[in-house]
């Protein structure tokens, strides 16, 4: 485990990183520590951590998802609070883990570590009580409300307001913007006709939004946007919102090349 | 009517392909939402209705013998006949008892889904008697021989021109140059031709929304009007409903009426709501000699003891197919059977057996739409996730899959293996990818890039960087 401290009174943050992050795109797991630091946690990152269960879970695979379930839980347990830079994997954690822990020796356990799980921008905003970030992000943007973050946690004003507060950085909401991106985990390989169907109007909204940059709280969301994007010739680039918020929007985009003009950071 | 949810995959492929179904869910896709939203602003209490209905809901599942025994005893109490049907057979041949008994050749129908759900029509006529829909949607799929495609507008996918090209085709005794170019003339030439049948049928047969303990009573919302003419023309009225329809009061009844309407269309009430209480009195102006009402099991009482009880409190308002992006973008018929969307999805496995629909639960990405607007709080992502669960636990999914997840899982348990395995892999990934970082295609990945482009790792995960950097002793 690694352990970052800011002072001994801070809140004591367990850092979920997610399988894609850790997996894809590690430069977000690193924007979520240092915003979280900049906030006033103390933050460590078990290294024990893998996956959260969700494959499994909505497979139906429900004794595997527990097993891995039950690793987080004593991985994390220790925490004030555990935070995931993924609606997706927090809802998992906040939402499901009770239920799907509820016939084992672990359900009690698991509902006491619900209280604790937030998404990363909710914690920041709604927790910590961040009201601005001193940063700046020259240009237009809209952002992407991942499906789980949304409609299982309510993420939705939360990254907004901390977008609206970066010097010159201007919000574009798209057409249909609560709409599913087709992405769904296993459904994108197991149905992949739908998903294309789905992706394909999602960027037809992406695109009537008229901003170069496209930002989301959820990985795998993003990824599944950004490659019908990339594929479709698309210039829009698309990063996660941690990587705006923290100042590190300097790795090429998700499934694209860096283009000098645009995403610079000061 | 015959399940082609087996097929569900091929299905949904040729509805992605078909242009013009994809034009009409377009269409349908905005309005319906936009329509729900506008109803449920107008009215404040809307969500609280909502929760009001979901308790009534419950409550009388819960005391569905209690209420069953008083609706029986007002129902006869009114001079109406109750015939109890434990499957979809027994409540075809009661029916067509009822039938035989008036000598009857002609019925006419309002729209029923648990009428589609038993396959009443191919029933009826197979015993040679001539059935007509008369609820505009319904009758223009009865005419292209076609099942309902969505639970409130059964013939959604349809366009205008398809109406007036199955129009010319079987109302030949019309003049071959009418103009039937707008909607108005449509419905008006629709309008004409179930006159007759109005009038000369021998047998009105009608759903119902709810069926009101208190007093006996069937209730129908409809917005043509047609169940009024069906159930008070023919001089035998036939109500074919399940006994998840019952409510206790005429004021529960009510409550719900307001969230139907709001939910379904976004009208703050229906065109018409009719209440049916037994046969035509002395003292009545109009209605119809016999009431008969054919209370269906199917399967719900088993499924009221089982883990998707909660499914019965539908209240077929198709609110969650309205929103679901999977239904927005295959339309109704690709699921295969009677009910569409994610309430299909939970629903006919149990009717028809997992091994026929097990794509109906796994085809969605579980992205909560249809619970946020369900007015009766089902929760039906989970419902779904319940029966990917029976599917599995049953073995149900391919090897393949199976194997993977297996895989997948024993890695993910260990996380100095897991990381090892990942560490050597991403890096590898991120250099294959090169400069472009992502992929055109990659073995065993086509589900992903036949359509799109698969974003390449960064380089190396986090945790080997923050292994790094905590040597480095940069953390």
């Amino acid at each position: 485990m690694t352990e970052n401290t800011n002072s001994d009174k801070a809140p004591q943050v367990g850092l979920f990183v997610t399988c894609l992050v850790d997996l894809f795109r590690p430069v977000v797991g690193f924007a979520a520590m240092k915003l979280l630091q900049e906030a006033g946690c103390h933050v460590s990152v078990p290294l024990a951590q893998t996956c959260c269960g969700q494959p499994a879970y909505n497979s139906g695979d429900r004794r595997a998802a527990q097993a891995l379930a039950i690793e987080v839980i004593k991985n994390f347990d220790r925490f004030d609070y555990v935070v995931a830079p993924s609606g997706s994997c927090a809802g998992m954690l906040k939402t499901h883990y009770p239920d799907l822990l509820k016939e084992t020796d672990h359900a009690e356990q698991a509902l006491l570590f619900a209280d604790k799980v937030f998404e990363l921008t909710s914690f920041l905003v709604d927790i910590c009580r961040l009201q601005t970030v001193d940063r700046d992000f020259p240009g237009r943007i809209t952002y992407h409300d991942a499906c789980a973050g949304l409609r299982e946690l309510h993420v939705r004003q939360q990254p907004r307001q901390l977008l609206h507060s970066m010097r010159g950085l201007e919000l574009c909401e798209m057409p249909d913007g609560e709409a599913c991106c087709g992405f769904g985990g296993t459904f994108c390989i197991k149905y992949p006709d739908i998903s294309d169907a789905m992706v394909g109007k999602k960027c037809a909204n992406i695109t009537a939004a008229n901003a170069p940059t496209l930002l989301g709280g959820d990985l795998g969301c993003l990824m599944n946007m950004a490659g019908k994007l990339s594929r479709d010739g698309s210039p829009v680039e698309v990063r996660h919102v941690a990587e705006i918020l923290a100042g590190m929007a300097d790795e090429p985009p998700i499934a694209g090349e860096s283009r000098p003009d645009r995403g610079k950071q000061k | 009517m015959k399940s082609t949810a087996r097929s569900f995959k091929e299905n949904a492929r040729q509805a992605l392909k078909n242009q013009r179904l994809q034009k009409s869910l377009k269409v349908m896709g905005r309005g319906f939402v936009e329509k729900r939203a506008k109803a449920r602003a107008a009215l404040p209490e809307f969500d609280a209705l909502c929760q009001q209905g979901q308790a009534i809901k419950t409550h009388t599942l819960e005391h569905l013998d209690l209420y069953l025994e008083v609706y029986e005893k007002q129902l006869a109490a009114s001079g109406g006949h109750l015939h109890l049907a434990q499957t979809a057979q027994q409540a075809c041949q009661q029916i067509l008892q009822i039938c035989r008994n008036s000598n009857a050749r002609l019925v006419t129908k309002g729209k029923s889904m648990v009428a589609e759900e038993i396959g009443l029509n191919e029933h009826l006529e197979e015993a040679g008697l001539r059935v007509v829909e008369t609820d505009l949607g319904e009758y223009i799929i009865q005419l292209r021989k076609e099942p309902p495609s969505h639970i409130v507008a059964p013939a959604v996918h349809v366009g205008a021109d398809q109406v007036e090209a199955d129009f010319r085709r079987v109302h030949q005794n019309l003049p071959p140059n009418r103009n039937l170019s707008d909607p108005a003339a449509l419905v008006f030439e629709a309008r004409n031709m179930l006159r007759h049948e109005f009038i000369n049928a021998d047998i009105g047969i009608t759903g119902a929304n709810f069926l009101v303990a208190q007093t006996g009573t069937s209730v129908i919302v409809t917005n043509e009007g047609n169940g009024d003419l069906t159930q008070s023309l023919a001089p035998v009225h036939i109500v074919i409903a399940s006994i998840d329809k019952l409510v206790p009061t005429l004021n529960d009844a009510s409550t719900l009426i307001r969230v139907l309407a709001r939910s379904a269309t976004g009208q703050s009430i229906t065109t018409y709501t009719t209440f049916s209480t037994g046969p035509r009195r002395p003292q009545d102006l109009d209605g119809p000699q016999q009431y008969h009402v054919v209370l269906l099991d199917n399967g719900r009482t088993e499924q009221l003891a089982g883990d998707f009880s909660d499914a019965l409190r539908c209240i077929r308002c198709g609110a969650c197919m309205n929103h679901c992006p999977v239904y927005q973008s295959i339309g109704g018929h690709a699921y295969g059977w009677v009910y569409p969307g994610p309430i299909g999805a939970v629903l006919n496995p149990s009717f028809l057996g997992l091994e026929e629909t097990a794509d109906l639960p796994n085809a969605s990405t579980l992205c909560g739409r249809c619970e946020e607007v369900c007015p009766m709080g089902i929760k039906l992502p989970d419902l779904m996730r319940k029966w990917r669960e029976k599917h599995h636990a049953a073995g149900g999914p391919p090897a393949m899959v199976r194997t993977s997840l297996t895989a997948w899982a024993f890695v993910a348990k260990r996380p100095w293996l897991y990381q090892l395995l990942t560490g050597m892999m991403m890096p590898l990934l991120a250099k294959f990818a090169g400069r472009k970082h992502h992929f055109r295609w990659l073995p065993l990945a086509s589900g992903w890039t036949t359509s799109r482009d698969l974003p390449a790792p960064s380089g190396k995960t986090f945790m080997s960087l923050l292994k790094k950097h905590q040597r480095e002793g940069r953390l």
